[in-house]
């Protein structure tokens, strides 16, 4: 596995979704919008959500007889790489894994009731998957189901539920007898359990889930699939997903800081003329690229953490983009100078996702151990 | 889209792979270079020319250029195989490689034909040894202002001056030369013109340089009156800048059209980590230490960016829209970076130990790592220093101002 056993793919097909979705993001969510959405409720409009969800980028790895489009997880970090170039906020990335979650562990029944809604952008769906203690793995599950009559009461609290107040599902993972199991959850069942977090990343909406004496019905445990395989699957698009946003996002970092030493003037000179800048710009412009290839190879073979070529592409593809997005967005707001450290310079946002990104599904010492192990024997 | 690769490419790919485990030299006695800027010796010189002329007789090397001159004439994909193959097997490296990689492309597509005719087979069969007079003592990164002259003297030009870090000056009977012969420009790029100069021009001195391994193989030339007759013009006179460029653009790898074959001993990774599992550290295998772990992790991590940004290249669609030269452009910063800090992790790996050169019965594998990370510098340093690839990537490429 030291030896790279795989290559990057690139299909057609790609290629036209790819382009769609760099001239769409770019048309509508310039800067004044995504700063305006800072303070939005929801973050995101209903128009832009549906939108996104007639392109169909909703149900990409949705299989066609669900509703999806049937394509792999290349042609949807084409998608999310866009997205996060313009530090898009929706409930994008949320929808797309408990669509996954339900595709890998739902039964026939939840599958052909709930992925269509998924695929099209009617229904919105998040997953519960981390807990106050902060680990990322998919077992590490302190929350719990307790058989109660013809179901489960649930147990404990669950972290950073993307969008959760505006879910119209929820799935939740918890320890049922010694080992996972998946449980939907309505929107009306969140009611008063939801409290939303104040978080680094303004353009997110998160939120604590206090599941403590919840009662749900026998139907709600997801029975088509083995739980944990399928949270294995979800934490590795999970961490593949956020490393798309941050390869597009760490561009863009990039693009302000070479904007602002093309226009700058200190001394009597572009900044961008002095060694002192030129040079680390160039640096995080190599990152950058690196990282983009790291993510195109990872999206190209994903097959989740197998153990094999593709959970090894992915971590180092989340290892890489954790650093270069911290590195870009670093040097964007050091190199603004005192412009940098307002609130109304761009490269604090990029900033503040990047270290969202960093700590969501994975931080690099997380991914670095799991590399030891598959790598060092 | 991404194909896989056709069966009688497959095929070729088992013969030359075939062909070198039956006819890989057997390891000398004696250390090799690590690349064609260390041959140190007449001995390692004898062994690397009958390895390449071995190599061109079988059929492998030049198989694109064409048939009349010397090589294979045909197609590229066929020598890309042969030279990967070449470098996964990891045999001895082409001793010819100036003439192979830039004297070869640059005489075929821009020499007359009797150069071609002259030159082309005794640089693919390693008969003539080429080398390259481009940098200056005074003039190291900033090649245009090249000072030595050649000076017209009715068909001659007379030469003076001194060229730098001439490799296998002292084996090299051509060498391609770049030379004032108009003094004054308005540009200092115009005036320059561009030979292939015969090294056993009398007035010509080859002086060794003993490098910071401890090892030769650099050079200085220096041209006192050296009469060398106008027919070695490439070009014209005077737009000998032009030429220079197709020469670095070769240089670069990114033009195509080199005879192909593996130019240096390559070391990765793996090998660093086959090293640590012998080398002891604290009483236990280097390997065993996470901290050491977690180390070469990074290196492979680093590996592996290089290997998928060349694969990504390839791709047009996935190229970053905003600087799709990016890609081509920053291999050469990051990868001699690279392998500058992998050899020197190597070394340090050694603990206790790494103080033992080469020469030493007990230096851990032969001292080559120690080597390595010294030689590594001749990368970092040639071809432009990593600090003038910082310019140039952000002036050409991220169009910042000079």
């Amino acid at each position: 596995m030291i030896k790279m056993e795989g290559a990057i793919e690139f299909t057609e097909e790609q290629g036209m979704i790819s382009d769609s979705a760099v001239s769409f993001f770019r048309e509508q969510y310039p800067m004044a919008t995504v700063r305006q959405l800072l303070d939005d409720e929801r973050g995101y409009t209903t128009d832009g959500w549906r939108s996104i969800g007639e392109l169909g980028w909703l149900g990409m790895m949705i299989p066609e007889e669900f509703g999806g489009a049937g394509l792999s997880a290349k042609e949807l970090v084409s998608v999310v790489e866009p997205m996060g170039r313009h530090l898009v906020g929706t409930p994008f990335i949320a929808t797309t894994l408990a669509g996954q979650l339900l595709l890998k562990a739902g039964s026939e029944a939840q599958k052909s009731h709930l992925l269509p809604k998924l695929a099209s952008g009617a229904a919105i769906g998040s997953v519960a998957l981390f807990e106050p203690h902060g680990a990322w793995e998919p077992d590490q599950l302190r929350a719990t189901a307790q058989r109660s009559g013809n179901g489960f009461v649930l147990s404990g609290s669950k972290a950073f539920v993307l969008d959760a107040a505006v879910a119209d599902l929820v799935i939740v993972a918890c320890q049922l007898d010694g080992a996972p199991a998946l449980f939907c959850l309505s929107g009306p069942q969140l009611q008063g359990r939801l409290r939303r977090e104040t978080v680094i990343d303004e353009t997110r909406r998160s939120h604590r889930l206090q599941l403590d004496g919840l009662e749900v019905g026998s139907d709600a445990q997801l029975t088509g699939g083995d739980a944990l395989a399928a949270l294995k699957w979800c934490h590795a698009l999970g961490a593949l997903l956020h490393t798309a946003e941050s390869a597009g996002g760490a561009n863009s970092a990039l693009l302000l800081t070479v904007d602002y030493l093309k226009t700058r003037k200190q001394f009597g000179q572009l900044i961008g003329s002095y060694q002192a800048l030129k040079h680390p710009t160039v640096d995080a412009m190599i990152a950058v690229e690196h990282s983009r290839s790291h993510l195109y190879y990872a999206a190209s073979l994903f097959n989740g953490y197998d153990g094999g070529e593709s959970e090894v592409a992915v971590r180092m593809a989340k290892v890489h983009s954790n650093e270069s997005f911290y590195f870009a967005s670093d040097r964007a707001i050091q190199f603004h100078g005192g412009m940098g450290f307002t609130h109304e310079c761009n490269a604090g946002l990029h900033f503040r996702r990047a270290q969202w990104n960093k700590f969501s599904f994975g931080d690099t010492l997380h991914h670095r151990r799991h590399l030891r192990r598959l790598l060092m024997p | 889209m991404t194909t896989p690769e056709p069966k009688a490419h497959q095929e070729f790919r088992r013969e030359v792979a075939g062909w070198l485990e039956r006819n890989r030299p057997a390891k000398p006695d004696f250390i090799l270079p690590q690349s064609f800027m260390e041959v140190d010796t007449q001995q390692q010189f004898d062994y690397l020319r009958d390895w390449q002329r071995k190599v061109y007789e079988a059929g492998y090397l030049g198989m694109a250029w064409p048939k009349e001159y010397g090589g294979g004439g045909q197609p590229q994909i066929l020598q890309d195989i042969a030279t990967q193959e070449m470098t996964r097997a990891n045999v001895p490296f082409m001793v010819n490689a100036i003439g192979l990689s830039w004297a070869g492309p640059t005489i075929l597509h821009l020499g007359s034909e009797a150069h071609k005719k002259q030159f082309i087979k005794n640089i693919l069969n390693a008969e003539e040894i080429w080398c390259q007079g481009f940098s200056e003592p005074d003039h190291g990164s900033d090649l245009g202002n090249a000072q030595c002259r050649a000076e017209r003297d009715g068909d001659h030009f007379v030469v003076n001056g001194a060229k730098i870090w001439t490799s296998l000056g002292v084996y090299a009977r051509h060498m391609i030369l770049l030379a004032r012969s108009i003094p004054n420009t308005s540009s200092k790029y115009a005036g320059l013109s561009f030979f292939l100069c015969p090294m056993q021009t009398p007035g010509i001195e080859v002086i060794p340089i003993k490098k910071i391994t401890g090892e030769y193989g650099f050079n200085q030339t220096v041209f006192t009156n050296a009469r060398i007759h106008e027919s070695t013009l490439v070009g014209e006179e005077g737009k000998g800048w032009l030429v220079a460029m197709a020469v670095l653009a070769f240089e670069r790898g990114a033009a195509g059209g080199q005879a192909g074959g593996n130019m240096s001993t390559v070391f990765s990774t793996q090998d660093v980590i086959e090293m640590s599992r012998l080398i002891e550290r604290d009483g236990r295998p280097a390997l065993e230490d996470p901290l050491v772990q977690d180390k070469l992790l990074n290196f492979l991590i680093d590996q592996r960016s290089i290997a998928l940004t060349s694969q990504r290249a390839r791709i047009e669609k996935l190229l970053t829209p905003e600087r799709p030269a990016a890609t081509m452009m920053m291999g050469k910063l990051f990868g001699s970076e690279f392998m500058r800090r992998l050899a020197y992790f190597a070394v340090e790996l050694q603990g206790g130990r790494a103080n033992l050169y080469m020469g030493d019965p007990e230096a851990v594998q032969g001292g080559e790592w120690q080597r390595a990370a010294m030689n590594a510098y001749s990368a970092t340093i040639g071809g432009g220093t990593s600090e003038v690839q910082h310019n140039i990537l952000g002036e050409r490429v991220l169009d910042l101002p000079k």
